[in-house]
């Protein structure tokens, strides 16, 4: 009876000690991996954090996709449907719905000429599906433009 | 005239599984013996009905019948004929109608295989089983009706299927998965059965563990699939991204591999009954729980169908009815489960102690990622986040490493108490061994990275543990031996081997993968891991609904060639959508992936090359855990139920009990 008493403890303290370093450790880690989101009027208005992993979103503007010749390199323009949009770089291969005019996700980080740093670009998975975020940016615009 | 038939099947569908909720009830409250055998001929109406529904639908797609609204979004009459009929399942509605089939065949199933169990048992869990079929085929017909017509303005042609779905990996994907999710609805009946029926004993357990058994080894061939489709079908050559949708199916999973062991230690011990049972209703909640991440729209996932929030208020009201309703019962029989069952610390069952914890802490934060960004846009008042991957890897693996261990040392574990000296006997050795092992595997691939040795150490170490464990158990007379083993020992072995080979595969993937994206032109050479490859151009070719851009990639070896690949990018035609379609060289030990990205002029275009090494044992350790699965459930004890039940008309449950 006394050594069941005596597991029993030993079992408590194991819980609660393993919780307890599983509870810390994963609000660290949540908390140095959460990317936040901002849109091009947020970018433009200097909220978004400088160096910091972020992601920002909205529409490819049309005719600024550029690629100097013999580099992967591309640079290109998020905006909203109003003023509001920034520069973007990136170097590597773009998603296949990749496209001028349509909704994209970047992640990276912004740079101190406020030119944003990708090191990946998402675009919408199918016709029908807009990132929730840019759908967002897209209709507050829209309500926004109303009289 | 068919779709008409096949909207009306559906509904009457509904009607069986209104009844098979109902009837068999009564006649449980009012000791009706007709009622009580009603269940068996309303679960294969519903199966019937169900089915003649969806075949209506196929023959909607294979007709090319555009005046359906679901036909003309997702098909198109160029279509290849097998992709028309994996259309079917393709996009929301459909796919779910699927998954009213797989209810409809798991409840069918039940009916069918369940003779050992005693009429009111079986009643109680095929009423079950119909309520839960309420639900699914009321969502269908009120939020994603696939029969609707678009009358009489339709389109001439249909917009096609996503290319991203014109794939092999579609056509069996979703339906193997959905087997799963949905066979989890299985132990679920038979655990809320027992509930009510205050028939609480270890019975049930015995009952449910084969079914629990296949629908696990379904989810774990269709995650294993879904992860492989992933890798050559959407061309960044990942398996694995952490995105809500992959989570979705992956806590499931998790759970019902928690399941799977503690439903043994409740049936062989009777211990842990009350967290089997809690269990059982999580495992399937999670299921849930994972269609309404993937149906909602709620969270941003490259998977997700089309937005519809209605479809998620129904969702979540048949999450709060489930879920609630179970966790309520379970709360007012929790008391009556109380056992005292003893047992040492170093017993298996503290060992599936051990795994049950760790697998419930591994969902929890699986959870806590996955619905975080929820959470935070919730309160943080519409704050938009994203939960990185790196989270995930963080949290996850080293919640993995010591169950690894664990399953190392638990191969010689035994009910009630082991003695060290069992435990640990040899222990050095098997180390030293495991050591060697590792040592031999970091010469021969150039690293000392620390993960990459302490995995594999890890690996080889549960491998030689296996072994040793097989090897002690056969004896001396090796063909004898082998064939006293029980399946259940085979499949717990095949499983836990399984799991060795996809961790080896998974850290050698992730540390020793070599990938570049390039620019390159014709005749242009890149050299990686020993490999020459050389871009040998492009040319123009056409497929029945795409024309395509392949190209021509020579992979030498020393001079040697090994391989011509031609990775293709496709522009269908009807959906005017483009698609990468990767290439591979494959072998047991490593892929060569290549995916062309785009052109960039003067015949350049840019490349992406990878060298994989063991990435083909990520899956093959999959397919090794679900046959490890599969096997257990050929299982003499299930298998001679029937025997026992011809020789004793009515069997007593308790006889269960003491027969095994």
């Amino acid at each position: 009876m006394k050594t069941h008493r005596r597991n029993q403890l030993l079992l408590v303290l194991v819980l609660i000690v393993g919780a307890g370093s599983t509870l810390a450790l994963v609000l660290q880690a949540l908390n140095e991996n959460i990317n936040l989101f901002y849109s091009p009027a947020q970018v433009m208005a200097g909220e978004a954090p400088i160096n910091k992993r972020i992601r920002a979103g909205g529409m490819v503007l049309m005719d600024s996709v550029q690629r100097p010749d013999n580099s992967l390199r591309v640079k290109f323009l998020i905006g909203d449907l109003k003023s509001a949009q920034f520069p973007v770089v990136f170097e590597g291969i773009l998603p296949d719905l990749f496209r001028e005019g349509q909704g994209v996700v970047a992640e990276g980080r912004l740079d101190q000429a406020g030119v944003f740093v990708a090191d990946e670009v998402l675009a919408k998975h199918d016709e029908n599906y807009m990132p929730p975020e840019v759908a967002q940016v897209m209709a507050s615009d829209k309500v926004s433009n109303l009289p | 005239m068919i779709i008409e038939l096949g909207h009306f099947a559906i509904i009457l569908a509904l009607a069986m599984s209104c009844c098979l909720a109902v009837l068999p009830t009564l006649g449980v409250y009012l000791q009706n013996p007709v009622l009580l055998r009603s269940g068996g001929s309303l679960a294969a109406g519903m199966f019937v009905f169900t089915l003649v529904s969806f075949i209506c639908l196929t023959l909607g797609f294979v007709n090319d019948d555009f005046s359906i609204a679901y036909v003309a979004r997702n098909s198109n009459d160029a279509l290849p004929v097998y992709y028309k009929i994996s259309a079917v399942w393709g996009a929301h509605e459909g796919s779910f109608l699927l998954w009213c089939l797989v209810m409809s065949s798991w409840t069918l199933a039940v009916s069918q295989f369940s003779q050992q169990l005693n009429d009111d048992m079986r009643a109680r869990v095929l009423a079950v089983l119909g309520s839960l079929s309420i639900g699914f085929f009321l969502f269908l017909i009120f939020t994603s009706n696939p029969f609707e017509r678009t009358l009489p303005f339709f389109p001439a042609q249909g917009a096609d299927l996503n290319p991203l779905l014109q794939d092999f990996g579609l056509i069996v994907h979703p339906p193997l998965l959905y087997v799963g999710y949905v066979g989890l609805s299985v132990p679920f009946a038979f655990a809320i059965a027992s509930l009510t029926s205050g028939q609480l004993d270890a019975a049930w357990a015995r009952w449910s563990r084969p079914w629990t058994n296949i629908a696990w080894a379904f989810l774990t061939v269709g995650i294993t699939l879904g992860s492989w489709w992933a890798y050559y079908e959407l061309g960044w050559g990942g398996w694995w991204f952490w995105d809500a949708v992959e989570n979705a199916s992956f806590m499931p999973w998790l759970l019902a591999t928690a399941l799977v062991h503690s439903l043994a230690a409740t049936e062989k011990r009777g211990v842990f009954r009350s967290w089997t049972v809690l269990l059982a209703i999580s495992a399937f909640s999670f299921s849930l729980l994972g269609a309404f991440l993937v149906r909602s729209g709620v969270l941003t996932s490259v998977h997700a169908f089309a937005v519809d929030p209605e479809r998620g208020v129904f969702i979540l009201y048949y999450l709060v009815i489930v879920i609630g309703g179970s966790l309520l019962l379970y709360g007012l029989r929790v008391g009556e489960m109380r056992v005292s069952v003893g047992f040492g610390w170093k017993s298996r069952e503290s060992f599936i102690l051990a795994n049950n914890l760790i697998l419930t802490v591994a969902v929890v934060t699986v959870l806590l990622g996955t619905i975080y960004p929820l959470m935070y846009e919730w309160f943080m008042s519409g704050q938009k986040i994203s939960v990185g991957p790196p989270y995930f890897n963080i949290v996850f693996v080293p919640l993995m490493l010591p169950l690894m261990a664990l399953m190392a040392l638990s191969s010689f574990s035994r009910w009630r108490k082991t003695a060290f000296r069992v435990l640990l006997r040899d222990q050095p050795l098997r180390l030293l061994i495991s050591l060697g092992m590792t040592i031999f595997c970091c010469l021969l691939a150039s690293t000392w990275n620390l993960w990459f040795l302490f995995v594999s150490l890890l690996c080889f170490w549960l491998i030689v543990n296996l072994l040793a464990d097989a090897r002690y158990r056969v004896g001396s007379h090796w063909l004898a031996g082998l064939l006293k083993q029980t399946p259940s020992y085979y499949g717990m072995w095949m499983a836990h081997i399984g799991i060795a080979l996809s961790a080896l595969g998974i850290v050698t993937t992730v540390i020793l993968s070599e990938e570049i994206d390039v620019l390159m032109a014709p005749g242009d050479q890149q050299q990686m891991s020993g490999y020459e490859i050389t871009f040998r151009g492009v040319t123009r070719v056409k497929g029945p609904n795409y024309s395509a851009d392949r190209g021509a990639i020579e992979i030498r070896r020393q001079g040697e060639l090994v391989e011509m690949l031609y990775p293709e990018k496709r522009l269908y035609v009807p959906s005017q959508n483009v698609m990468t379609e990767a290439d591979i060289s494959v072998n047991l030990w490593r892929d060569v992936y290549v995916a062309l990205g785009e052109s960039i002029g003067n015949q350049a275009w840019s490349v992406r090359v990878h060298i994989k090494p063991l990435v083909r044992w990520i899956w093959l350790g999959g397919v090794l855990i679900a046959l490890g699965g599969f096997t257990t459930v050929l299982d003499r004890r299930y298998r001679n139920r029937k025997v026992i039940r011809a020789r004793q008309p009515e069997p007593d449950p308790a006889l269960h009990l003491s027969a095994g």
